[in-house]
């Protein structure tokens, strides 16, 4: 619904801008934002994904409204203002998610509309949309969108193959298959993005110690 | 609909169903602000504070929506409650004590974008809560908030003076440490129903 928007034109600059959210400054990995819907709906890979989606949409939309409403709201009140354009488009999601998928609704429960608090969201329209023009901060707003999708599908993948022993519902294992229930609950949720933190920091200094070490690499 | 009681409802969130173990609800504030035992104390107390006038607040608005069939503007006058009440909050402890204050910083205005305080709105409206019911429901989820945030505070003041790994450092390290507490937590499930 809004890679049409995105593809304005495919220069080096905007592509800079999708780049950075996705990988770059990845709101999950790297910033370490929106930790409460990241953790609670990543329970399996159908819910993580299609959270992911609704926060890009969400964050898209208002952020290309931030964005063109930039001259005209008053410095003071701009919180409150950003706040009221992200719980109106959260709304939106909110119903036409109900209206789509029933059961997918009961799944994510209160996270869809806790995503009006999610920092991610707020951070992009202070920190970015509200001093750009729509188009390049509508592009960044969808790669940090899409970077936050990949955060919690990398979560929701792990914990599902984990503690269900199946991907996307199909089983993966086969029937003799003891699943790991913790990774499920909420535990789990915590250990494994440890995980991948741990794994991208031993990365980055793996990285830093080879760019050091010349030619000479061994693992850290 | 729920018939629990208050009593069931306060020992249940605070333990069983702790908004930041189980729940998962202020996980930023939980990671922020809990690197030391003195300003995790004073921002689980401003939470809860916030949280019970969010609750009382929500209560009366959902009655107000309600009569008129306004259910859509839900969200958005949540919202703007809670943004209020946490300038009200914010203006007492500058008054007071401005040197805790400059402690808690940014993490203050940011009370408002904290997920567990819109969600005893959200949580307590889906469920159906009475208004004792909202009351204790928000009293034990910021108890329970201040819990975990002091346990978590004195682990890591702990954690600060011990020779961990350098790859381990910073979040790593708190989200593990969490992982285990909330899977000491979850030896209270069932307490309270």
């Amino acid at each position: 619904m809004s890679a049409s928007k995105a593809s304005a034109a495919p220069t080096a600059a905007n592509w800079d801008e999708f780049i950075e959210g996705l990988w770059r400054q990845n709101p999950t990995f790297v910033m370490v934002l929106g930790m409460c819907p990241t953790l609670a709906v990543s329970v399996s890979a159908v819910n993580a994904l299609s959270m992911g989606l609704a926060t890009t949409f969400v964050l898209v939309c208002s952020c290309g409204l931030v964005s063109m409403l930039r001259r005209m709201v008053p410095k003071q009140v701009r919180i409150a203002t950003y706040i009221v354009i992200i719980a109106t488009f959260v709304t939106v999601v909110d119903y036409l998610i109900q209206a789509i998928s029933l059961a997918l609704y009961e799944a994510l429960g209160a996270f869809i509309q806790l995503i009006v608090v999610n920092c991610i969201i707020l951070g992009r329209a202070e920190a970015h949309a509200s001093r750009r023009p729509p188009a390049p901060a509508m592009l960044n707003a969808f790669g940090m969108g899409l970077g936050f999708t990949l955060g919690l599908f990398a979560l929701g993948s792990v914990r599902e193959i984990l503690g269900a022993g199946s991907l996307f519902g199909v089983s993966l294992f086969g029937p003799d298959f003891q699943p790991w229930v913790v990774m499920v609950l909420p535990p789990g949720g915590f250990f494994v993005l440890g995980g991948w933190l741990l794994l991208f920091a031993w990365l980055r200094r793996r990285g830093a110690h080879a760019v050091a070490g010349g030619e000479h690499v061994h693992g850290a | 609909m729920a018939p629990e009681s208050a009593l069931q409802i306060l020992a249940a969130t605070i333990l069983a169903n702790n908004f930041v173990l189980a729940m998962f609800l202020g996980l930023c504030p939980f990671l922020g602000v809990s690197g030391r035992l003195e300003t995790a104390f004073p921002m689980g107390l401003a939470t809860t504070f916030v949280m019970l006038i969010a609750s009382l607040c929500a209560y009366g608005l959902n009655l107000v929506l309600g009569a008129l069939h306004l259910e859509f503007l839900r969200l958005i006058s949540y919202i703007a409650v809670i943004a209020s009440a946490v300038q009200l909050v914010e203006m007492v402890i500058k008054k007071y004590s401005p040197a805790l204050f400059r402690a808690l910083g940014i993490y203050l205005p940011l009370i408002t974008t904290n997920c567990a305080v819109l969600g005893v709105a959200l949580f307590q409206t889906a469920r159906e809560y009475d208004f004792v019911q909202s009351i204790a429901f928000s009293f034990g989820g910021g108890a329970g908030f201040t819990l975990a945030l002091v346990l978590m505070g004195g682990l890591r003041e702990r954690l600060a003076l011990a020779n961990v790994p350098a790859v381990v450092q910073g979040v790593p390290l708190a989200l593990i440490l969490a992982g285990l507490l909330s899977l000491a937590f979850m030896g209270f499930a069932g307490l309270g129903g």
